[in-house]
């Protein structure tokens, strides 16, 4: 093996092996906030793993939602946890954080095992080097109106999966709102060094976020990366402590949550007078069709990802 | 390798050396504030010089654009990060390190 | 030149390794956040150079987005998750 290859493999065994035992840390160490810090990191390390495996698409999001968002949903709902921790303690019972180890549980590990020993199977017998879709895709991309082959799929091809993942999101939201919202306590001053970042931060993540989402029609990009730094940004302000009006939180919020999949739906209805089928866009229209849907999606996902961070329904927030 | 490889050659090598005196400062040191201190060397100074060398056989003046404004976006965050924390943890009582 | 790029990488990476130690010991809830600002950097570094090996001009910007988000636990940690009382919460 020459010195390239030798490289390589001497770059992904320590890039794998660091990948299983962050993921074994972040299940079983008793400290909670270490496990989500192990969890920010394995996420991390994950996307470097999607780099070296070429997919560059996934690799972005997983960094916007696995570094940026779900480090800092954890880390809220580890602090919430705490303050309600707190409470009980002071009723006098003292409990250790995370729960004791106690007998091994049989079944669920056979389960546990039979299920991984398929799945090893499946992927062994897989062959080694195959074309998979990307031949079928290349054939087809011109006419799909994007020239990334992953923005094709996600937007045009497989689209119908894209609308079901916007509705399972917007379902996401619903059951944080279901739960009922704590009434926030009034949150401190960011000091003026925390509050220049967000001024600095803010605009750079909506000119990103603005550019991964037109760079994906033709590199690694697209509406969900974008809508993932959109999100971020509201965490981040959310984080500093800017607030919306409360007018602008009722009912402009509710329509831009369920603007992302009112517009698939739209677009779906649509396709099927005109066409015929679901979703086939005409290869005319299609790249422009694509963009106005990519565009409507990302802001969408970015509320609602905003939104799952702040917690609680708008109404909560106005009867303070 | 032509003079251009190997000055961006050196320019890494340099910044990964800083990147090895931050690894080493964030596992030696004693306390909060001194490992922070190392962290943020590799920050600025690490990173710093990588997109220095990287800059130099960038492919066309926007890819060296972009690096550069990586490079500032982590000057920016790694700094405000490095004087949050350390405000906190005096806040919070944790005490320097005293010979 | 790639190979020099690659071993870069490997190097940096066993570094990023060496950090996650603290993220292990450090006895306080500040010294894992810092550690995890390194990994942060540390990644930067490692995709930028993975980019120029490769010649994915795509990678430069998870680099991008990777510096832009790693701010935002932290800031999250600093806001909202820090104990107030370090000594008593924090144990392993």
């Amino acid at each position: 093996m020459e010195a390239i290859t030798q490289l390589q493999y001497a770059f992904d065994a320590p890039l794998g092996l660091g990948l299983l035992w962050l993921a074994w840390r972040t299940l079983a160490c008793q400290d909670l906030f270490e496990a989500v810090v192990s969890f920010a990191a394995f996420g991390l390390l994950m996307s470097l793993a999607w780099v070296r495996l070429d997919a560059p698409d996934v690799a972005l999001a997983e960094v916007a939602v696995g570094v940026g968002l779900t480090g800092a949903l954890l880390l809220a709902a580890l602090a919430k946890l705490r303050s309600s921790k707190m409470n009980e303690d002071a009723a006098g019972q003292l409990g250790k954080e995370g729960s004791e180890v106690g007998r091994p549980q049989w079944l669920p590990l056979v389960v546990l095992l039979s299920v991984a020993a398929g799945l090893g199977h499946a992927v062994w017998s897989l062959p080694l080097y195959s074309a998979g879709l990307s031949p079928e895709v290349a054939l087809h991309l011109e006419t799909s109106g994007v020239s990334n082959p992953v923005t094709a799929v996600l937007l045009n091809f497989r689209a119908y999966d894209t609308l079901l993942e916007m509705v399972v999101l917007l379902l996401a939201l619903l059951g944080v709102w279901t739960l009922g919202g704590t009434a926030r306590r009034p949150e401190a001053a960011p000091g003026p060094v925390l509050d220049t970042l967000v001024r600095l931060l803010v605009p750079v993540l909506i000119l990103v976020a603005a550019y991964l989402l037109w760079v994906g029609a033709h590199a690694p990009g697209g509406a969900f990366q974008a809508g993932a730094l959109l999100g971020a940004m509201g965490v981040l302000m959310l984080l500093a402590g800017w607030r919306l009006r409360t007018s602008l939180m009722a009912l402009p919020l509710r329509l831009t949550v369920v603007a992302g999949p009112g517009a698939f739906v739209a677009m779906a209805v649509i396709t099927l007078f005109i066409e015929g089928r679901l979703l086939e866009y005409p290869p005319q229209h299609a790249g422009t069709l694509i963009l106005i849907l990519e565009t409507v999606a990302a802001l969408s996902i970015g509320a609602t990802l905003a939104a799952l961070f702040l917690g609680s329904r708008p109404q909560d927030l106005e009867n303070r | 390798m032509t003079l251009s490889e190997y000055f961006s050659a050196a320019l890494l090598f340099a910044g990964a050396f800083f990147f090895l005196a931050g690894t080493l400062g964030l596992l030696r040191f004693p306390d909060v504030y001194t490992r922070l201190h190392a962290v943020t060397k590799a920050d600025n100074v690490g990173l710093g010089l990588m997109v220095a060398g990287l800059t130099v056989q960038a492919e066309t003046w926007t890819a060296a654009g972009k690096l550069l404004l990586i490079w500032l976006l982590v000057l920016l965050t790694g700094s405000t990060v490095a004087h949050l924390i350390s405000r906190g943890a005096l806040r919070r009582g944790i005490q320097l390190w005293k010979l | 030149m790639q190979t020099l790029y690659f071993a870069l990488a490997l190097f940096l990476l066993l570094n990023l390794g060496a950090g996650m130690w603290r993220v292990l010991r450090g006895p306080t809830a500040s010294d894992r956040m810092l550690a995890v600002q390194l990994l942060g950097t540390t990644a930067v570094a490692v995709l930028l150079l993975l980019s120029q090996a490769k010649g994915h001009a795509a990678m430069r910007d998870v680099a991008l987005v990777v510096a832009l988000l790693a701010a935002v636990t932290a800031v999250a940690f600093v806001r909202r998750a820090w104990p107030d009382q370090e000594a008593e919460i924090d144990s392993e």
